[in-house]
């Protein structure tokens, strides 16, 4: 056991230290000092209005990966999360806003339609592969752009907010569309996160979303199925798993996960609570990366958008030193590079040592016993 | 017994390969337990011993596969230690696993020279098909060096691999159960080449568990027995096939039980016209799992005649059916039309219920067991457990699902049922599928499948890979199964399995049954004939007709 919980560890930490080098070194090259550059960096996450904005900032990140991360669970690569999203998001938010409703009623049907959204935009591609045999990764992002110049349109002509005739936004959503922030929460519980800040409240819409994660994939049928194809898709096949039915019910699986990427900040976060320019369209980039970090593991993911989310926070504080916030992107990008060859490395290193205390827990005893020939 | 020698010292020594004292060990087992191996410079050398009794392991150890944890490795008298295949290729030491390893969609010639040109970015095509010509003339290895690696036999494809094997200069050849999928007029070719090389001075070893092919083609035998050397028969002439088989399993073999006719009146399985037309259009459900595991998206190789070509025949319960056939001639075609993993033309039905536009899954369920021809391919996923290997294939039944969710507990049970009776060697039922040694892997799908009762098996090769002694046991499985009413389309390579085993006995030939004969009466020679389309038979008509000629009206 603790030689599995070494190995878990071990290769993101192998990372995290190559990461650290590697931006060092190009901290340097940028002629700065490194210490400085790390010390401003740790100040601007030392404080508990730090972490709730990480916090913050990692859920719609982690409901990305996930996304992703079921499509990887059979090689399939959902680059299209990000058009899958943005629409969601924006007809989520435009219908949202023409409608009044109880609230929990209201908050539901926005999800529902983010969900539908990603869901029918996914099956583009989900059927394009199945019946066609187009491959997925080039028609996702072909529909990105499809989806980046439909939703420039719909916000233009159809879903703009009357009262602001300069602005490409929609309406702000009513109180009744929005969630309630967790501070009161931790309140009752006597935890104060200080004045102005707000952890949002689509925080346990990702937990659930994670654990959902978890049963479908390690203990439903679907799951089984999933697992099968991805593994060994000729195996899958001579099961009586059907390829065609998988890759559409997966890829669509996809799409309606990732519609759910924007909502958090859509309708739980104060900046938002409605579509416009300022809204990020790129979250499904980030998903690819947290997926590949986390391993596809709903839990492995969550440490990976915790970090990601980290090191964006803290190289904001670079500016305030002098030292290019490109830094940051240098991080992620070494840590991500890094990481992936650890975890080959620390992979080989523990089926070496796995077979070695093998040989001190099993001692051979070699005595031939030689038949008569 | 075993004394360390130093590194590069050489030792006079008339063996090209001494192994001594080998001990190599996985979690939870000792692979080899001081196995001792010694093979003459020349000879063609046999390795035999039951299921998991550490064959595979001993040979990529000598093939720098893997490093021993104990042990010597002498080459031609000198110590050797080798940290990778690449060193041991190095040292003139080839091997040919026991699951090929080519890739589809290259040509023969791209096969035997990928990966071994290291340092030439580019390569001389001409000079290394030329080569690849000299080699498989020198060795009566035929084959042509532009053939798509996807349009080959198994024959073929054994070739290519000892090719690629004899390309990298090797001069001691590892062939690990070369023959197990080749029929025999195949094995009888591939000895024919084997001794070839021996008499140019080449040293062969290889593993098979078909004692009368050791017995009539080595020149030393060594038996190994739970990773020991249990013996080393210098004479093949002095042994036969029951004493080898007695220090293999270490007791005397349970002797074949007569057999009786247990054919019933009712057909299990009717198969009517079944054909598969050449050109495969659109994209099927072969290419988009071909297409998953990253191979080109694209399946059937273009032959001049129907893959499968207007193909009937009845099982009935109690009854074994034979199909015999040199691979590739429309038998996988014809089990994967059966269980509705091929779109096809025809009529199929179980028992008396026509399941011709039905899934694989409700086909399943309708009681079709299936064991499919390449284990590793298609019967199961290397990287899972040995419980969720299980699952395969029966997770849309209701034994191990329950509303969409996994049932763990009657899925591990059954597992331990299978393993229990089926002699699955292995540790426990939570490990991946690959730590199982080759038979093993074996055992433990036809064991699922039977486990599942049946009411008709198509079982491909059930047998494939097994020892003698795991196979007296399957084929007792499968008698048993036949009284109990089993209907069984059993396809094999194996000609006296399907001599043994069947009831009737057809015979394919380019997509189409092309003879029924009586296993009562037919010798293996006259099989063989049948199949390689020398010999016509007068009986029965070459399209097919419904094939129950000798079952009770
Ligand atoms: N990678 C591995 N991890 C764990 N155990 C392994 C591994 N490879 C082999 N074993 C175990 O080592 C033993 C010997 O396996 P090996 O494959 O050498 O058997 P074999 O003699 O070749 O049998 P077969 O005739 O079935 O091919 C088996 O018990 C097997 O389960
Ligand atoms: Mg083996």
């Amino acid at each position: 056991m603790n030689r599995r919980l070494l190995t878990t560890f071990a290769a993101p930490a192998l990372a995290a230290v190559a990461a650290i080098v590697v931006s060092s070194v190009a901290v340097l090259v940028a002629g700065e000092s490194p210490a400085t550059a790390f010390k401003a960096m740790w100040s601007q996450i030392d404080s508990t209005e730090s972490i709730v904005l990480i916090v913050n900032r990692a859920v719609p990140y982690y409901v990305a990966g996930v996304a992703v991360a079921i499509g990887f669970k059979m090689n399939l690569f959902n680059i299209g999360a990000n058009g899958q999203y943005v629409l969601a998001a924006l007809l989520a938010a435009a219908a949202g806003a023409a409608v009044d409703l109880p609230a929990p009623i209201h908050v539901a049907m926005i999800m529902g339609i983010a969900v539908v959204v990603g869901a029918t935009w996914a099956a583009i591609p989900a059927l394009l592969k199945a019946y066609r045999g187009v491959n997925e990764v080039i028609s996702t992002i072909m529909l990105n752009y499809v989806a980046t110049n439909l939703i420039a349109y719909l916000l233009a002509e159809h879903f703009r907010n009357p009262d602001q005739p300069n602005i490409r936004e929609t309406r702000v959503l009513p109180e009744s569309a929005r969630l309630p922030s967790l501070n009161s929460l931790f309140e009752a519980i006597g935890f104060d996160f200080g004045p102005g800040v707000v952890l949002h409240g689509f925080l346990p819409v990702a937990i659930v979303l994670g654990i959902g994660y978890h049963v479908l994939l390690n203990r439903s049928r679907f799951g089984f199925n999933l697992r099968v194809s991805g593994e060994n898709p000729t195996a899958a096949r001579a099961a009586g798993i059907s390829p065609r039915r998988m890759i559409i019910v997966t890829l669509i699986m996809s799409g309606a996960i990732a519609g759910l990427i924007g909502i958090g900040p859509l309708i739980a976060d104060p900046q938002f609570y409605k579509y416009g320019d300022q809204f990020p369209v790129s979250y499904g980039f980030i998903g690819l990366s947290l997926a590949l970090l986390g391993r596809n593991h709903p839990v492995g993911m969550a440490a990976a958008a915790l970090v990601w989310a980290t090191i964006e926070r803290a190289t904001q504080a670079l500016s305030f030193v002098d030292i290019p916030q490109e830094i940051g992107i240098i991080l992620q990008g070494s840590f991500l590079l890094s990481a992936i060859i650890a975890y080959e490395i620390v992979r080989r290193l523990s089926a070496d040592a796995e077979t070695r205390a093998a040989s001190r827990e099993t001692p051979g005893t070699r005595t031939i016993a030689e038949a008569p020939a | 017994m075993t004394t360390a020698v130093e590194p590069g010292t050489a030792i006079d020594s008339a063996y090209a390969i001494e192994l001594r004292g080998i001990v190599k060990r996985f979690p939870g087992v000792v692979a080899n337990d001081g196995v001792n191996l010694r093979v003459r410079e020349g000879t063609i050398h046999a390795i035999v011993g039951e299921n998991g009794a550490g064959k595979s392991t001993l040979m990529k150890t000598l093939y720098g596969a893997h490093q021993p944890d104990e042990g010597d490795i002498l080459i031609h008298g000198t110590r050797r230690t080798f940290r990778s295949p690449s060193a041991a290729i190095d040292m003139g030491i080839g091997m040919v696993f026991q699951h090929f390893m080519l890739a589809d969609n290259f040509t023969v010639w791209e096969n035997i020279v990928l990966g071994s040109e290291p340092g030439h970015l580019r390569l001389n095509m001409r000079k290394a098909r030329r080569r690849i010509r000299e080699l498989s003339e020198q060795y009566g290895l035929e084959v042509d060096p532009d053939e798509l690696v996807a349009d080959l036999g198994v024959g073929d494809k054994q070739r290519v691999e000892i090719l690629k094997v004899l390309y990298r200069g090797a001069r001691i050849l590892i062939l690990d159960e070369p023959t197990a999928v080749l029929v025999p007029h195949e094995v009888t070719e591939l000895f024919a080449s084997l001794e070839q090389l021996t008499q140019q001075g080449a040293t062969v070893i290889f593993i098979s568990h078909k004692l009368d092919e050791v017995l009539g083609n080595a020149d030393a035998i060594t038996v190994i027995r739970a990773g020991k050397t249990v013996g080393e028969i210098d004479d093949p002439s002095t042994v036969t096939a029951g004493e080898l088989a007695e220090m293999m399993v270490g007791s005397e073999l349970p002797s074949p039980e007569t057999r009786e006719a247990t054919v019933r009146d009712d057909v299990r399985l009717e198969v009517v016209g079944l054909t598969i037309e050449s050109a495969p259009t659109g994209v099927d459900t072969v290419a988009l799992a071909a297409g998953l595991a990253g191979g080109i998206e694209s399946s059937g190789t273009p032959t001049s005649h129907r893959p499968l070509d207007d193909v009937s025949l009845r099982v009935h319960s109690g009854e074994i059916v034979g199909i015999a056939g040199v691979e590739g001639n429309g038998q996988t075609e014809l089990i994967e039309a059966i269980m509705g993993l091929r779109p096809a033309s025809g009529i199929v039905k179980v028992d008396e219920q026509d399941v011709s536009e039905l899934s694989n899954t409700a086909r399943r369920n309708a009681g079709i067991g299936y064991v499919a021809e390449d284990r590793q391919r298609d019967g199961m996923v290397l990287s899972m457990t040995l419980w969720e290997n299980v699952i395969l294939g029966h997770q849309a039944g209701d034994d191990f699902t329950h509303r969409g969710l996994i049932d763990r507990d009657a899925a591990r049970e059954r597992t331990r049922q299978v393993v229990e009776e089926f002699d699955v060697r292995t540790p426990g039922i939570d490990v991946s599928a690959f730590t199982l040694s080759g038979g093993n892997q074996q055992k433990l799908i036809v064991g699922r499948e039977m486990m599942a009762k049946p009411h008709v098996l198509i079982a491909a090769h059930p047998t494939r890979g097994v020892d003698v002694g795991a196979q007296a046991v399957i084929w007792d499985i499968l008698r048993q199964a036949r009284s109990d009413g089993l209907a069984t389309l059993l396809i094999s390579a194996d000609l006296d399995e399907l001599i043994g085993l069947s009831d009737r006995l057809l015979v394919m030939l380019r997509g189409k049954v092309v003879a029924e004969v009586d296993p009562q009466t037919v010798t293996p020679a006259e099989l063989g004939s049948y199949m390689t389309g020398a010999h016509q038979h007068d009986g029965r008509s070459a399209s097919g007709s419904p094939g129950d000629g000798e079952a009770p009206a």
